[in-house]
Formats: structure tokens, C-alpha cells, sequence
């Protein structure tokens, strides 16, 4: 595995305020990789940055062993770039719209007829191809953002936010879409807020807060390492005092309750345990089952963490 | 350490489909109707006056240019009000607009510089400009040939063209300066109230603006007569800070030949000359050189700054 993005004490200054702070990142040739965080953790800034589109106020990143500040052209010929909500021109068709980016990207003749074909083809937009953008849905624009990056055949493809509105079968498709990417060989880069949407794809992640990195890594380690193992049980059930019977069953850490659906955080499987509880304590148990941790805990847990450090 | 590639590769792709997207757009449709109705209809409505002088001055092509037929201005008059206003109609929106569009970062993703694409937009709008300005050109010399039935002499021909060439700079000058409010505002609507106000201050209010600042910075001596002299070269030279002011000289100097000087002239400075004498072509550019380059250098001088404010630009709006 080579490194094909690096980013070493990467900075970026907005009137005095750090957007970004002191930023490292290595992402390997062929892995998704995930920048996760709030809106406003400095996701976006450190993409522009990769792609020379804003200057650093300190630091160096590398693309594919060039410097995006000081050779942007030959980043740029490598690498495809979605922006978050993505625009085109709606008057023009798909077609023309990535006829126009493929001369700007310097591609020329019938090569270009060719590439927008098997692009569109890719994405599932052959027939709306010769249709005027501002027909196109949300999810026709971000795969018509997707079909551009095919049709450049950029080894990187950065995402920002790709699946911002859309809808949960929108995004199931466009998730797809990005495992497919991946098996093409190509170093995909995306950002999110939504965690646990992205969590699936991603090789590693990076989870952002306040323009640092807080944690770094491949998504079952930042599992264990941060809910230590545990796991988490919902149930459902009716009752009184539900909540305390639970947290009364040796082993559980928490209980959180919603109504009469339970979020157990216990060290193990302890669902027997916990079913005999419930009963025990008089209630009707509804259901229960084992629930998936998700990043989203991890997330919320470790930058609690954080500040309650601070 | 010099930067790789050409900055202007990728400014042809952007010219070209800026201009696809000017020439189609309905926005250009509705000026270009009202900018062939009006000032065809002001050539066409002095036609029929000119034609009496046609045996007794030798420039009557110019004449349709020129004068005025009551209520309607002349044609020249016209184009001074209405160039602007298609230069920015042409200009306002095209930076601001991509960014609003959301297509900024995406172009600039592609491996191109930052300056093709002002450089690439700025052409698109110039030539945009000069196609519908020498359509019109075409179109009232083509009424002159049929209507009065002569054709025009070289010296006219030669006279309308530097004409024309010199709308299109005074164009050039008002599209530079929307394309520089399209790169300061983020909305487009404020970049175009901006530049219609900038436009409504040199048209309107110019004139009456000049003498007042005049008579406060240089008021004449009543004691002696060259002080008088002096205020008036003041008085001339604030006004020369509007485009309309160079544009009216430059245009009176190529289509009225017996112009011999833009300012005040003493007696003794005409002594010896023809009055009423047409000047050679090369005679009358010598006079306004200085109104031609001023124009080409404010061009030059409100795209420089577009171009430096746009590289400093934020791509995140």
C-alpha cells in the first residue's frame, strides 16, 4: 500500500479563527476513507485544501506526489472532485454539461462522445443524458457529479457530503455506487455528518471536531477501542420503574430511556438477564434484541470525553 | 517558482460556451430587439434629412450617425445611452453567478487556472458585444445605401469603422466593470443595481456634477483672462473621467472630420487654418489618441483588478 493523500500539520486560518488545526492525515491507495463530523469541523476546508482550491495558512498536503498549491493542474487532472450540493447548469443538458468539463479537463474529439457514454451508462443515466439538468432530481445531479469523475478517470474521487439529500433509497444506490468505485481500483475521499449512513463503506475514518482530528481509524477498532467492547441491547417493554430494574441487572453500564423503548449499554450479551428483569419487575416484555454500535456512540462518547477533559 | 501549463488553456472552452450561452439567452434576445429597433429607427429617421445634402457635403454617410431628427436623438446619442447597458446585462452576473449556481467549485476542480475562466467570460461578453454592434453597423449603412442610393466613400467606411471600434471599447469599459461588481457582489441583483448606478451617475449626473466641482477647486480670476482658460481645461479634464465624456469626444471626432479640437482654442491657434476644412482620418485620430487610450486603459485597468480580487477569492462563498 502506497500513501496517495498526505497531509502534514495542514492549516487553515478564516479572520483569525482555525478552520483547521495542524491536520495529519495519511489515506492509502484503493481505501474509502470517511472525514466524519459536524457541519462545520472543517471537513470542507480540508478538502479545498487537497485540491489547491484554497491556500493553507501552514502546513503541506501531497496528491499522488504533487503539491496541490504549487503544481494545481497536475492535481487536478488526477483527481475528481464532488462538491457539496452540487450545481450544473440547468439550462444545459447532462450531456453538455460534461462535454464542457471534459475540454476543460483537456480531452478532446471522439474520445469525449465515448467517455460521457460509458460514464452515463455507469451511473444510470443514459436516458436522461440528453435531458436539460434543471429536470433532474437530487439524485440524478449527484450521480451525474459521480458520472464526471468516471468520465475524467480520476484515480482520487473526493466527495463532500454525498449523500445530503437524499432520500434512504437514494442513498442506498449512491452507497453502492461508491463500493463499485472502490472495486475500479479508485481512492475515494468523502465526507459526512451523517456517521452511521457511511460507516458501512468506509475502510478508515477520521472523526472531526473543531478542525482536528480527534480519532483516526478503521471503524471496528474505533468500536472496540472507545465503547470498550460493550454492547447494546433495546428493548421494548411496558411496566414501572422498567428503567431501574434494568439498570439493576449486573453488568449493565446505562439505560437509556425513550418512552418504553430501552437503549441498553451493558458489558455483554445480556439479554436473558435483563428479559428476566423485566418480568420480574412486572412488566410486559415486548421485544428484545441486540442493537449494532454505531459510530455515531463512539462519536458522542468520545468528544464528551473530550470535553469533560478540558 | 513558475507555475506549470498555460494560464490561458481551458479560457477557449470557457469563451465558447459563455458565448453559446449569451447569444441563446433570452436576455440577450430582448436587448438586441431593443437595441436594433431604436437605433435603427434614429438612423433611418435622419436618412430622409441628410439626403438634401447629399451634393454639398462630402461625409453624408457619417450625417445618419450623427444628427438628430426631433423627437428622437441621433444615433450615436443612442448607442451612448444603450451600450452600457447591454455591456452589463452581459457582465453582472458571470462570477457571482457561478458561485450561486454552485458550479465554482466544480469548474475549478478541472485542470484548468483560475484565469481562464475570468479571461474566457470577459471575451465571451466582448465578442458577444462586437457581433451585435457591428450587425447594427451593417444594418444602418445598408438602410444609407438603399435609401439614399449611393455608396459610401472609402474615407466614410474607414470613419464608421474606427466608430465602431471605438464602441466597442467604450462597451468593453462597461463590461469590464460588471464583471468586476460580479466578482465583488455575491448577489447578482446587487452587482447590477451597482453598475446601473455607476452608469446612472456618468450619464445623467456628470454633467451636472462637473461644473459644480469645478467652481470649487478652480474658480476663474476675474482679473485675468488665462485663469478663465484654466478652469475650462479643469472643468474638461473631470469630465474626461467619465467613459460617456471620452466616448462622445472620440465619436465626434471620427464622424464630424471638421473637427479640429476637443478643447478650447485661441484665435491665434487658428490662424492659417480652413475653417470648415475636413481633416484627414489621420488627423482626427491624432486628436482623440488620448480619449482611445484612456478607454482601452480603464478596460485594462477594471479587469486587473476583477482578475486580482477573483484569485484572491474564497472558492467557499
Amino acid at each position: 500500500m502506497t500513501a496517495i493523500i498526505v497531509a502534514e500539520q495542514l492549516t487553515k486560518a478564516y479572520a483569525g479563527k482555525l478552520a483547521v488545526d495542524h491536520l495529519d492525515l495519511t489515506i492509502e491507495q484503493g481505501e474509502v476513507f470517511g472525514l466524519l463530523g459536524p457541519n462545520g469541523a472543517g471537513k470542507t476546508t480540508t478538502i479545498l485544501m487537497l485540491l489547491g482550491l484554497t491556500e493553507p495558512s501552514s502546513g503541506h498536503a501531497e496528491v499522488a506526489g504533487f503539491d496541490p498549491l504549487r503544481q494545481p493542474l497536475q492535481v487536478k487532472r488526477l483527481v475528481g472532485y464532488m462538491p457539496d450540493q452540487v450545481g450544473f447548469y440547468d439550462n444545459l443538458s447532462g450531456v453538455a454539461n460534461l462535454h464542457y468539463t471534459a475540454r476543460l479537463a483537456g480531452l478532446r474529439g471522439r474520445e469525449i462522445d465515448q467517455r460521457i457514454d460509458a460514464a452515463l451508462a455507469r451511473v444510470g443515466l443514459r436516458d436522461a443524458g440528453p435531458k436539460a439538468v434543471k429536470t433532474y432530481s437530487r439524485g440524478m445531479r449527484q450521480r451525474l457529479a459521480i458520472a464526471e469523475i468516471l468520465m475524467k478517470q480520476a484515480k482520487v474521487a473526493i466527495l463532500d457530503e454525498p449523500t445530503g439529500g437524499l432520500d434512504p433509497q437514494g442513498t442506498r444506490e449512491f452507497l453502492e455506487l461508491i463500493r463499485s468505485l472502490k472495486q475500479d481500483g479508485m481512492t475515494i475521499l468523502l465526507s459526512s455528518h451523517l456517521l452511521d449512513l457511511v460507516q458501512s463503506v468506509c475502510d478508515r475514518v477520521a472523526l472531526f471536531n473543531a478542525g482536528k482530528i480527534g480519532l483516526i481509524g478503521r471503524v471496528e477498532d474505533l468500536l472496540r477501542d472507545v465503547l470498550g467492547g460493550s454492547h447494546i441491547i433495546r428493548v421494548e417493554a411496558e411496566g414501572r420503574d422498567l428503567g431501574a430494574a434494568i439498570a439493576a441487572v449486573p453488568g449493565v453500564k446505562s439505560v437509556a430511556c425513550d418512552g418504553n423503548a430501552f437503549a441498553v449499554e451493558a458489558a455483554g450479551d445480556l439479554r436473558p438477564q435483563i428479559a428476566r428483569a423485566v418480568i420480574g419487575a412486572g412488566g410486559n416484555l415486548i421485544a428484545i434484541g441486540a442493537g449494532h454500535a454505531s459510530l455515531d456512540q463512539v462519536y458522542t462518547r468520545y468528544f464528551e470525553g473530550v470535553r469533560h477533559a478540558a | 517558482m513558475r507555475r506549470e501549463g498555460s494560464a490561458l488553456s481551458g479560457a477557449a472552452t470557457v469563451m465558447l460556451k459563455e458565448l453559446a450561452d449569451n447569444l441563446s439567452s433570452t436576455r440577450m434576445r430582448l436587448l438586441e430587439i431593443l437595441i436594433f429597433v431604436t437605433g435603427a429607427s434614429a438612423a433611418y429617421s435622419t436618412i430622409g434629412e441628410v439626403k438634401d445634402q447629399l451634393s454639398e457635403y462630402p461625409f453624408v454617410f457619417l450625417l445618419i450617425f450623427t444628427s438628430a431628427h426631433e423627437p428622437l436623438p441621433s444615433f450615436v446619442a443612442f448607442l451612448g445611452f444603450l451600450i452600457p447597458i447591454v455591456a452589463i446585462a452581459l457582465g453582472f452576473d458571470s462570477v457571482n453567478g457561478e458561485f450561486n449556481r454552485r458550479t465554482m467549485s466544480r469548474i475549478l476542480a478541472q485542470p484548468i487556472y483560475r484565469d481562464a475562466l475570468l479571461i474566457g467570460k470577459f471575451l465571451a461578453g466582448l465578442i458577444t458585444l462586437a457581433v451585435v454592434l457591428s450587425a447594427l453597423w451593417l444594418l444602418v449603412l445598408g438602410l444609407g445605401i438603399l435609401m439614399l442610393g449611393v455608396p459610401p466613400n472609402t474615407d466614410e467606411i474607414l470613419r464608421g469603422l474606427a466608430f465602431l471600434l471605438a464602441s466597442i471599447a467604450y462597451g468593453g469599459v462597461w463590461l469590464a466593470l460588471a464583471l468586476l461588481f460580479s466578482v465583488i457582489f455575491n448577489s447578482a441583483a446587487t452587482a447590477a443595481l451597482a453598475a446601473l448606478a455607476v452608469w446612472l451617475l456618468f450619464a445623467f449626473f456628470w454633467q451636472m456634477l462637473v461644473p459644480l466641482v469645478t467652481m470649487a477647486i478652480a474658480p476663474p480670476d476675474p482679473f485675468d483672462p488665462l485663469s478663465t482658460l484654466r478652469t475650462i481645461d479643469i472643468g474638461m479634464d473631470i469630465a474626461r473621467l467619465s467613459p460617456n465624456t471620452l466616448f462622445a469626444e472620440t465619436t465626434l471626432a471620427f464622424l464630424s472630420p471638421t473637427t479640429r479640437a476637443l478643447g478650447p482654442i485661441l484665435s491665434t491657434q487658428m490662424q492659417g487654418a480652413v475653417r470648415g476644412a475636413p481633416l484627414p482620418l489621420g488627423e482626427s485620430l491624432a486628436i482623440v489618441w488620448p480619449q482611445l487610450t484612456a478607454l482601452l486603459a480603464a478596460v485594462i485597468l477594471l479587469f486587473v483588478i476583477a482578475y486580482v480580487l477573483f484569485q484572491r477569492k474564497e472558492v467557499r462563498a
